[in-house]
């Protein structure tokens, strides 16, 4: 694509709405601002009703923001309407238009650009080759499986060259299988046009395996941006933590310093994790453990006892209490090691570097 | 906290798209001018005499004892029919849903579900008064009664039951399949015997419904014109009395507060419907059946039922074949051979029939492409955008389903005759073709409407949004996205449409110049004659018209309307 990419900046966005049953206003999205540069990944991540579709809908013009502006480039595009903003969507449902076959679906937008008729052929053809759906142009939508109907969504919304392309949960009415070869397959295609992507959706994996920066969203806000590891490793918050990946959370008081690890009493027992600014004797922290990043064993960690022990196949899953807090463990690859039985008492050992203080 | 930024973004968006923008103002016009207006006129002239405001002219018809008279015929009339029918419809509906029954039978159904919608509204009053009158081919030549008369009462609650069941029935039969059979098979499996079934589950569940049903039918009973027009004789309900009083009394502002009184009757009626019983059916009926219901195959049940109905439908159709007979016969009640097409000869030569049939033919042909059109782009702005005026546009389209015709009619004449406000204004359309274009438009729009939004609801927004994403703008939108999609619900529109105007009779009647000759009004006035042999010839190739069309319409379906595959899709 010959076209100069563009970035997308909210310059504290809301949106208001009226709740149906009480009738009165409340803020869907409140005062976002986000910056996207030119050329990237970025996922609007957050379970339903953060407010995340409704900032990619205020994106694509369909609502109008109460408060702020959004820019595409350093243009401000609020008063513009969907059909004048040069982005393009893939909606959930595929939205493909059922009475058009698969290459008229895709010329539609074309069609309206009045591209000469050769030109729409040469370039549908071409960004059909792109999605690996060549010889399938003459196809009814309904005589599409769903992973290539959202394969004709996609190549539609390319072929008219956009500075920015809209993602609203493509995936989520694909079977599972499909919904992880496809999500390589947008990330492959967006790598390879070089295009501004913006994606929602509900599903942390998803959003970590396609984007260069992801935006957690929560009631309206943004709870957290930054590079996948960013948010995995470092969470700012329960929310956060809970929401990517599983994560423990033990409660503890800070009682001093040790070689450069801070020590946390928790539920009696001295443990080392890594200090944080700020951090005061006498403080109560929490510190975030991911499943992974924890082993049973005989003794030398946190006192314990299992009380749920499971064979998953690629790990044992187990959970322990380590006084009244339930810890949930995954111990990859558990063949020829000891499996710990339920009611059976043994330690839990990690790392003091990979916890993470809030 | 406020909404204004976001309003006042939609606004610009909105002037953005000009078509859209005309497209809206010229609809508000259409119905505010047309539909509104009329009716504003009727109360301002009824509250409003020569000495400012009063209340004289409602005291003055309400003291009239014909007037008090006909309220209460016609309120009876309407509640004994609306149980009626809703009964009758009830049962084809559960025979229907429920019972297994021959080929034979579900094709009778199918016939009589038809047959009101192809037929002008008297047709039943005519074979009534020629099968059971005193002349009556039942009751004088096989049952030797000479002096039975079917005018009145139980003649308009009869024909009207037969008219109206229909719509009952098809509107029960929807809602009966949406009861998911394993609810009727639980109470089965904890010991319920049939009929416990259908007292403490089916019919708890369809409450609301026929509950609607009754109401709708109420409706249409009170508004009917043409039925009591003909078969009431000396038993006047508010329809024909407000005809009366403006065809026969001169007392146009008389009228007009008997107007205001039925349009006040139908519009309580419609808002219990549409806002109370309507949404009580949706919450208790929601959803699609998960699977097949197993059919009742019990002879105990099955026999007497479809005997039943079976009756039931056979009469109907007997009613409908004795119009096409009644005209071929030379002397209807006296001499029944040899058959002859004199009456239909007649109806051209001497009759104007020719003339006749080819203004009511035009007329009809003209107003149903717009009312198809104007009804499919009001669903799309109700069901698709968002703007300001919408809940207005919906409001006005809907609210022109309670009002009667005859309503209506007076409503034009006190609207326009003298002009807009009595100011000369557009005077030139009272009497010209095209005010009886208009209002052939608005007494079908309400239906139209209705299909296109159901038709609408059922396709996924993000489709069209899609469109509009990839820069297409409203018009774009409608023409190459919307329109092609519901294209059977335009075409069945259309045909409807058309069906309706060429069928109508109630507010035309008031407003039909002598230099149209409408059929509807042709075979009205030959009724009122007596002479039921040129109204029945009439009435049979008005018939064999409309039936054309929807025989037309199927045909164009099955070849140029979206395919099944796709319907399935969606």
């Amino acid at each position: 694509m010959s076209k100069i990419k563009k970035g997308v900046r909210l310059d504290h966005i809301s949106k208001i709405y009226q709740d149906p049953k009480t009738g009165k206003d409340f803020y869907a999205v409140k005062d976002v601002s986000l910056d996207i540069e030119p050329g990237s990944f970025v996922t609007l991540l957050g379970p339903s009703g953060c407010g995340k579709t409704t900032t990619l809908r205020m994106i694509a013009g369909f609502e109008s923001p109460d408060e702020g502006e959004i820019y595409l480039g350093d243009e401000a595009i609020n008063a513009l309407t969907p059909n004048k903003r040069d982005t393009a969507m893939v909606f959930q449902s595929y939205a493909l238009l059922p009475h058009y076959n698969v290459f008229d679906n895709v010329a539609y937008g074309l069609k309206l650009r009045k591209v000469s008729k050769e030109e729409i052929r040469r370039r549908v053809l071409n960004i059909l080759d792109l999605v690996e759906l060549n010889g399938m142009e003459g196809r009814m939508t309904n005589q599409l499986s769903g992973g290539q109907q959202q394969r004709v969504a996609l190549a539609r919304a390319l072929v008219i060259e956009p500075s920015v392309l809209l993602f609203d949960e493509p995936l989520s009415n694909l079977d599972a299988k499909l919904r992880v070869s496809m999500r390589t397959e947008i990330r492959r295609i967006q790598q390879e046009v070089g295009i501004t992507a913006i994606y929602v959706t509900h599903d942390q994996s998803e959003a970590m395996a396609l984007s260069d920066h992801i935006i957690i969203m929560n009631g309206g806000v943004i709870a957290q941006m930054g590079t996948p590891q960013d948010i995995y490793y470092h969470p700012d918050s329960e929310f956060v933590a809970d929401f990517i990946g599983e994560a423990n959370f033990l409660r503890g008081t800070m009682t001093g310093m040790e070689g450069g690890h801070a020590v946390l009493e928790i539920e009696g027992s001295r443990t080392l994790v890594p200090p944080k600014d700020g951090m005061q004797p006498g403080g109560t922290y929490t510190a975030v453990l991911r499943p992974e990043s924890a082993v049973l064993a005989e003794s030398g960690g946190l006192p314990c006892k299992v009380v749920l022990s499971c064979f998953m196949g690629s790990y044992q899953n187990y959970h322990v209490t380590v006084g009244d807090t339930l810890v949930k463990l995954t111990d990859y690859n558990p063949k020829n090691k000891r499996i710990y039985q339920v009611g059976e008492t043994c330690s839990l050992v990690f790392d003091p570097e990979s916890v993470h203080i809030l | 906290m406020a909404r204004s930024q976001s309003a006042a973004l939609d606004r610009k968006k909105l002037m953005a798209d000009p078509v859209m923008v005309g497209t809206i103002v010229v609809l508000i016009t259409f119905l505010t001018l047309f539909i509104l207006y009329p009716l504003a006129i009727l109360l301002v002239d009824s509250v409003y005499g020569d000495n400012g405001l009063t209340l004289d002219i409602f005291k003055r018809v309400l003291d009239m004892p014909n007037f008090q008279k006909a309220i209460t015929n016609t309120l009876k009339v309407g509640f004994l029919v609306g149980i009626l029918s809703a009964a009758v419809g009830l049962l084809f509906a559960y025979v229907e849903v429920y019972v297994r029954v021959g080929r034979g039978v579900g094709g009778l159904f199918k016939v009589v579900s038809m047959l009101p919608v192809v037929s002008p509204p008297f047709v039943l009053s005519l074979s009534m008064i020629m099968l059971f009158g005193k002349a009556g081919l039942i009751t004088r030549f096989l049952l030797h009664i000479y002096d039975n008369s079917v005018y009145g009462f139980w003649g308009i609650v009869i024909v009207q039951t037969l008219t109206f069941f229909p719509v009952c029935y098809m509107m029960l039969k929807g809602l009966l399949k949406n009861i998911d059979p394993s609810l009727e098979e639980a109470a089965r499996d904890m010991g319920a015997g049939r009929m416990k079934v259908f007292t403490s589950v089916t019919l708890p569940l369809l409450l609301p419904g026929l509950g609607n049903a009754f109401l709708v039918t109420f409706i249409e009973s009170i508004a009917d014109f043409a039925n009591p027009m003909i078969i009431g004789g000396s038993y006047d309900t508010l329809a024909t009395t407000i005809y009366l009083q403006i065809t026969g009394a001169y007392d146009k502002q008389g009228a007009a507060a008997m107007a205001v009184v039925l349009l006040t009757i139908t519009l309580l009626m419609f808002a219990v419907q549409k806002y109370y019983l309507e949404a009580k059916t949706a919450a208790t009926l929601t959803g699609k059946a998960s699977r097949g219901r197993m059919l009742i195959t019990d002879k105990s049940v099955t026999r007497p039922l479809t005997a039943l109905c079976s009756l039931a439908a056979a009469f109907v159709i007997l009613m409908y074949l004795c119009v096409p007979i009644g005209a071929l016969f030379p002397t209807w009640g006296y001499k029944f051979t040899p058959l002859t097409f004199k009456w239909f000869s007649q109806v051209f030569t001497r009759y104007k029939g020719l003339k006749a049939f080819r203004d009511s033919f035009v007329l009809s042909l003209i107003s149903a492409p717009i009312t198809a059109l104007l009804s499919m782009i009001i669903s799309y702005l109700v069901v698709k955008r968002k703007f300001k005026a919408k809940g207005f546009i919906e409001a006005v389209s809907m609210l022109a389903m309670a009002v009667p015709g005859t309503v209506l009619g007076v409503g034009y004449i006190r609207g326009f005759s003298g002009g807009i406000f009595h100011t000369g204004l557009l005077q030139g359309i009272y009497g010209s073709a095209a005010i009886l274009v208009i209002v052939f438009v608005v007494r079908s729009l309400p239906t139209g409407t209705r299909s296109g939004i159901s038709a609408l609801r059922q396709i996924d927004k993000s489709i069209e949004e899609s469109a509009y994403d990839m820069g297409a703008d409203s018009f774009k939108v409608f023409m190459t996205v919307t329109l092609p999609l519901i294209k059977d619900s335009f075409l069945s529109g259309l045909v409807t449409a058309f069906v309706r105007s060429i069928t109508a009779i109630s507010a035309i009647i008031l407003l039909v110049t002598p230099q149209f000759l409408l059929i509807t009004v042709q075979i009205n006035e030959f009724a009122e004659k007596g002479s039921y042999s040129i109204a029945c010839a009439f009435a049979t190739i008005l018939i064999l018209i409309t039936y054309g069309a929807v025989l037309l319409m199927n045909l164009f379906i099955r070849f140029f309307g979206t395919s099944r595959k796709i319907k399935e899709d969606m």
